[in-house]
């Protein structure tokens, strides 16, 4: 059964199971593997991407459910790589493994877009639910920080 | 639909450890000096390549090989920097390239691992430090003889500068790529020593903290490629039912409703587990999801099957008070039976940990393609142990390592997961019952967890006898665990006559001035397949030892930092850290409701000390870190800003270690299933970390998992200055803080 969507602001039928996750759309499917499988139940974080502009799990949303909505993963949040958190990703040297890493941009991207200056406990409430086991959280909030001041 | 039961398989060397293919090697084998055959000009092409390490191309770029994988821990951009130094290269056109499994050229000389090609122990900086800076400097001199031939001037008139050779005399300058484009390889090779090398403070690169690390860019973007993005043509997908424990086999499998999934082409039952292969990733998660109920397993040849976490814990601790156990000796100095026989006041107490597992966020995978006749493969995998792969997939195919073609992949962490070979294992078997197509198996979180490579449960008996001084005057640690050398590196296990490295690591005191002491492990056989886990043992060695310590000085009455200080009183590099630590920490000052706890660690030749601070929520149990400092001094740092966010995030790893992780085990099995279970440490844990590097230009030691181990004794003494009460137990959850403090 075909599904209509919008990926990256491209129109995009699929033809799958509707019950497919959205994750395995995206990262098999249609073979942008910047969104990455954590854990599946919505535990993690690393699978986020934004749907309409709300940040989602992937893991757990069936491709049913983002008929005919606008998915934007990490290929798709600038069209040059140099969204203002990217460039503050760098800036603080953030990824170590990097693994869990688009998952926290993409979450961080739809803080910064209702808040242009988060204070640290939004910015800690807003990323709880993405875990980095390599433990670079800090320079996660950092760089949300950094991003905030220079945009 | 095929069905095929692989239950003789040869798997007989799925288990064998990360120093399979190691051996003893002489420095100038490492290099790969004077060996001909791969050094040959490339003259033709336009390339020149001096010397296995590296490749000059005509356009200027310099390939590097590294020869460990990068998972996460700096070492694709830090190795081939050594290189580039002392190659002077143009460090915007240098590439890195993941160097194959060759031992024989890449082998990492460290001690630890003598030869062998690993990512693990911390070592990759310390051991290719000398090899891959002689290896640049090499490559400096054929370049600079090959300008000397073209223009005819003595080469000691030359003089290089960022990727050109330089004749000051005639104003002249080639670039490496132009000498490249018409040099060829001398017959015999320049001979470099370690004095012909550059000192520290001619270092254009090394040490530089606006170098940032060559993955950053492509992890920010979603363009890195992990072993998860592989994609090959015409793939098929797979994951495995993992087996609850070692030893358990698939018995009544029913598969009906599994291949009824459409897109399902294969049920395979594993010696290890029950493979599913189809189409496409969904179907074979939902098969996966309908043959989890339809499974039974036998575990009447499985050892662990009679092991309870729980239950154990009391056979644990009979033990640790047993006599007559037979235990071996770890470290020892002088004479601790004697010391503590001697009276006086002898103080003990005893520790515990559980057993914790990597949780990396990438699940295990690998992708396999067997070709038609069975005899070669290709594997696309993130190893930390390549070696491990070519075996593994080798004996299963009955074939020679040289038919195995292994393409290492970034890694979604590894912190000692990925030196066990299983998922190769598993990748194989399954591809080869589906050749010549490729298969990418990836595990389901779950199945990640069941197959989990847990750090070992542990108990800790601590005696010590004080002289009238109050000094140490004997010291006694008896570890009791099962051994993880045992399971991960089998030869190195029967070489030590049972000795095991990676479990007692961090239980001697080199740094401490305790007349006599001595470590002894008693070996628990529980049939676990425990693993490497990121700071091996001092993750619970250390917590045992700097626990103790602090208790010994509550006992005296001291303070914990100066009781520390006495005791590295003749090392000044350790006192050094101390006192830094105490200076960042602002030691002495009290803070209400409070509590501070102090700290040192050593890790492969690195030396940190920490301090937490701490409050405690006594309704709950819930210890909050609000702050942690750490000094370290870890030799010259190659690229600062990287040794401080692996110090970092090596304190983030102890602080989830030290506060929340726990894996329980039933009847064999491993309880916990996903991280809404096996919680680890999230933003809202975070303390405000705190680091400082002592500056050194002694060559680099270990980087990567230094942070880790005070972390844990850090909190547990803090926690006894605000309560007074003292955490003898890892995880410090607030479950046992609560029955602590109530």
């Amino acid at each position: 059964m075909a599904t209509e969507l919008k990926v990256n602001g491209k129109s995009t039928r699929v033809d799958v199971d509707p019950a497919t996750p959205l994750l395995w759309v995206l990262r098999e499917h249609l073979q942008l593997t910047g969104t990455k499988f954590g854990c599946g139940i919505a535990q993690c974080g690393a699978c986020t991407v934004h749907v309409d502009g709300e940040a989602t799990r992937s893991c757990t949303t069936p491709v049913a459910a983002v008929a005919g909505k606008s998915v934007t993963t990490i290929e798709g949040l600038s069209p040059t790589g140099e969204h203002k958190l990217q460039k503050a990703w760098i800036a603080e040297q953030v990824p170590q493994c990097g693994y869990c890493q688009s998952g926290q941009i993409m979450q961080a991207a739809t803080l910064l877009a209702r808040n242009a200056n988060p204070s640290r406990e939004q910015i800690v409430r807003h990323m709880d639910g993405n875990i980095c086991r390599c433990g670079t959280y800090q320079r996660i909030v950092k760089a949300i920080e950094r991003a905030a001041k220079e945009a | 639909m095929n069905d095929t039961n692989l239950h003789e398989a040869p798997l007989a060397t799925t288990r064998r450890g990360f120093l399979v293919g190691a051996g003893s090697l002489t420095f100038s084998a490492v290099l790969g000096l004077g060996t001909g055959g791969i050094t040959e000009s490339h003259a033709a092409t336009g390339k020149l390549q001096p010397n296995a390490w590296l490749t000059i191309h005509a356009d200027g770029t310099v390939t590097i090989m590294a020869p460990v994988a990068e998972m996460g821990q700096g070492t694709l951009t830090a190795l081939p920097m050594l290189v580039a130094e002392e190659l002077d290269a143009d460090w915007s056109k240098v590439k890195a390239e993941f160097a194959p499994p060759n031992p024989a050229l890449y082998g990492n000389p460290h001690p630890i691992l003598r030869g062998g090609q690993a990512t693990v122990a911390s070592v990759a900086v310390p051991g290719y430090f000398t090899p891959l800076r002689i290896a640049g400097a090499q490559a400096r001199a054929v370049l600079m003889q090959a300008a000397a031939d073209k223009w005819g001037v003595p080469v000691g008139e030359l003089s290089t500068d960022t990727g050109k050779v330089l004749h000051a005399k005639s104003g002249r300058s080639l670039g490496y790529g132009e000498i490249a484009s018409f040099a060829s390889v001398p017959a015999e090779l320049p001979k470099i020593t370690p004095a012909d090398l550059k000192q520290p403070g001619q270092y254009k690169l090394v040490g530089k903290t606006t170098i940032g690390r060559a993955d950053v860019p492509s992890k920010v973007t979603g363009q890195a490629k992990f072993g998860i993005d592989v994609i090959v043509p015409d793939m098929l997908y797979a994951t495995v039912l993992e087996s609850p424990m070692e030893g358990a086999k698939a018995v009544n499998v029913d598969a009906d409703a599994a291949k009824a999934v459409p897109g399902i082409t294969h049920v395979i039952t594993l010696p290890f587990g029950v493979a599913v292969v189809g189409n496409t990733v969904e179907a074979t998660r939902r098969a996966r999801q309908l043959l989890h109920e339809k499974v039974r397993w036998d575990t009447s040849a499985a050892a662990a099957a009679k092991f309870d976490s729980v239950r154990a814990r009391a056979e644990y601790e009979r033990h640790g008070k047993d006599a007559a156990a037979k235990p071996l000796d770890a470290y020892k100095r002088g004479d601790a039976d004697k010391a503590l026989g001697e009276g006086g006041k002898v103080i003990e107490a005893t520790y515990w940990s559980e057993h914790v597992c990597h949780a990396q966020m990438e699940p295990m995978n690998c992708t396999v393609r067997v070709a038609q006749d069975g005899q070669s493969c290709e594997i696309w995998a993130g190893s930390q142990a390549p070696a491990g792969v070519v075996a593994v997939a080798s004996g299963i195919l009955k074939t020679t390592p040289d038919k195995v073609r292994f393409h290492q992949q970034l890694m979604g962490g590894g912190f000692g997961r990925r030196i066990a070979s299983d998922i190769v294992a598993q990748a194989v078997v399954v591809a080869n019952a589906v050749k010549p197509r490729a298969v990418k198996l990836i595990l389901t979180r779950e199945d990640d967890m069941v197959a989990a490579r847990p750090r070992p449960m542990t108990h800790h008996v601590l005696r010590a006898r004080l002289d009238e001084q109050g000094r140490i005057a004997g010291w006694k640690h008896r570890i009791v665990a099962e051994n993880v050398d045992a399971v991960a590196a089998p030869p190195r296990f029967q070489a030590t006559g049972g000795k095991d490295y990676i479990g007692w690591q961090g239980s001697d005191l080199p740094h401490y001035a305790i007349p006599n002491y001595v470590s002894e492990g008693v070996r628990e056989l529980r049939g676990m397949r425990v693993q490497p886990f990121r700071g091996i043992g001092s993750g619970h060695n250390k917590f045992a030892v700097e626990s103790f310590l602090d208790e010994i000085a509550a006992e005296r009455g001291i303070d914990p930092l100066e009781f520390r200080l006495s005791l590295t009183r003749e090392d000044p590099r350790a006192s050094a850290v101390l006192r830094e630590v105490a200076r960042m920490s602002d030691w002495g000052r009290q803070r209400p409701g409070r509590g501070m706890g102090i700290a040192f660690a050593d890790y492969h030749g690195s030396l940190s000390a920490g301090v937490a601070e701490i409050s405690l929520d006594r309704a709950t149990g819930k210890i909050k870190v609000h702050n942690y400092w750490v000094a370290a001094d870890t030799g010259l740092a190659i690229q600062p800003q990287n040794v401080l966010a692996q110090i970092e995030g090596a304190v983030v790893w102890g602080l989830s270690v030290a506060l929340f992780e726990q894996l329980d085990v039933k009847d064999g099995a491993i309880v916990q299933t996903n991280f809404h279970d096996y919680p680890v440490l999230r933003m809202s844990d975070m303390p405000e970390i705190h680091t400082s590097l002592i500056p050194s230009q002694v060559p680099p030691t270990g980087v990567g998992e230094l942070g880790v181990a005070a972390v844990a004794p850090a909190i547990g003494n803090a926690l006894f200055r605000l309560t007074g009460q003292r955490a003898r137990q890892l995880p410090m959850s607030a479950a046992v803080v609560k029955g602590l403090v109530v």
